[in-house]
């Protein structure tokens, strides 16, 4: 418990005063009710959110929504549901502490060049993410 | 919870209360739509550790009554289009309730 973030709020364009996140009775048309598969990694970005809350305690699921809160309205609406979480995740072990963000960038890279080793490609967008950048 | 500090509970069910509307300043759980409303005390969920501070890494004590508040929906939304009975349960802390009274 070594930083104390600070209280703002991010307001939605036009929107009288809702939070960036607080869109409930706004019109953003008709929802997809199909169900999907998750990928490996929402699973794992699941898997690691309750071992850290739950188990760990390293973090309440209050500040985790208070990270997703905070993202400003056009990464809040570009990014999917385990976008917001692994990012929130990445972004409370930095206030936390527990990581530096060198040390994210650094094992980023790592998993970067064996994904391209291994003939994979990797987007600048997501290396962006590493970084907290902009989504 | 047994022996932390709660904040007295200052609404019973069947109250009318009133959502203080105020903006958010940071983590809040009051929904936008539902501050300036008013509604009825449905139940007492019991008393929760303050999410608006365990969300900045406090303790979020004393803990917090949390009451089940019920809404009128054609309140809530001008072009309800639904029967006028239809309500709204939601989860609001004591913090943000006055009563209307």
């Amino acid at each position: 418990m070594t930083t104390s973030p600070n209280r703002v709020t991010l307001l939605r364009e036009g929107a009288d005063g809702r939070a960036v996140h607080d869109v409930g009775g706004m019109d953003f048309g008709p929802i997809d009710r199909h169900e999907h598969d998750l990928a490996l990694w929402e699973k794992r970005t699941d898997a690691m959110l309750i071992l850290l809350c739950s188990k760990k305690n390293v973090f309440t699921i209050d500040a985790m929504r208070r990270v997703i809160e905070d993202y400003g309205q056009q990464a809040y609406d570009r990014t999917t549901y385990y976008e917001k979480w692994i990012r929130a995740i990445r972004n409370l072990l930095v206030e936390q502490e527990i990581v530096s963000p060198d040390e994210v960038e650094t094992r980023m890279a790592d998993v970067a060049a064996r994904h391209r080793a291994n003939g994979r490609q990797v987007s600048a967008e997501t290396i962006d993410w590493a970084k907290g950048g902009a989504a | 919870m047994s022996g932390e500090a709660v904040t007295a509970q200052r609404f019973r069910p069947g109250q009318t209360v009133h959502v203080i509307e105020r903006p958010a300043l940071g983590h809040c759980r009051t929904p936008w739509y539902l501050r300036g409303k008013t509604g009825v005390v449905a139940a007492v969920q019991g008393a929760y550790r303050d999410p608006e501070r365990l969300a900045y890494h406090k303790p979020g004590l004393p803990s917090q009554v949390l009451y089940k508040v019920r809404f009128l929906q054609s309140e809530l939304w001008p072009d309800y289009p639904g029967p006028t009975s239809d309500h709204l349960e939601a989860d609001i802390y004591e913090g943000w309730l006055e009563s209307a009274s």
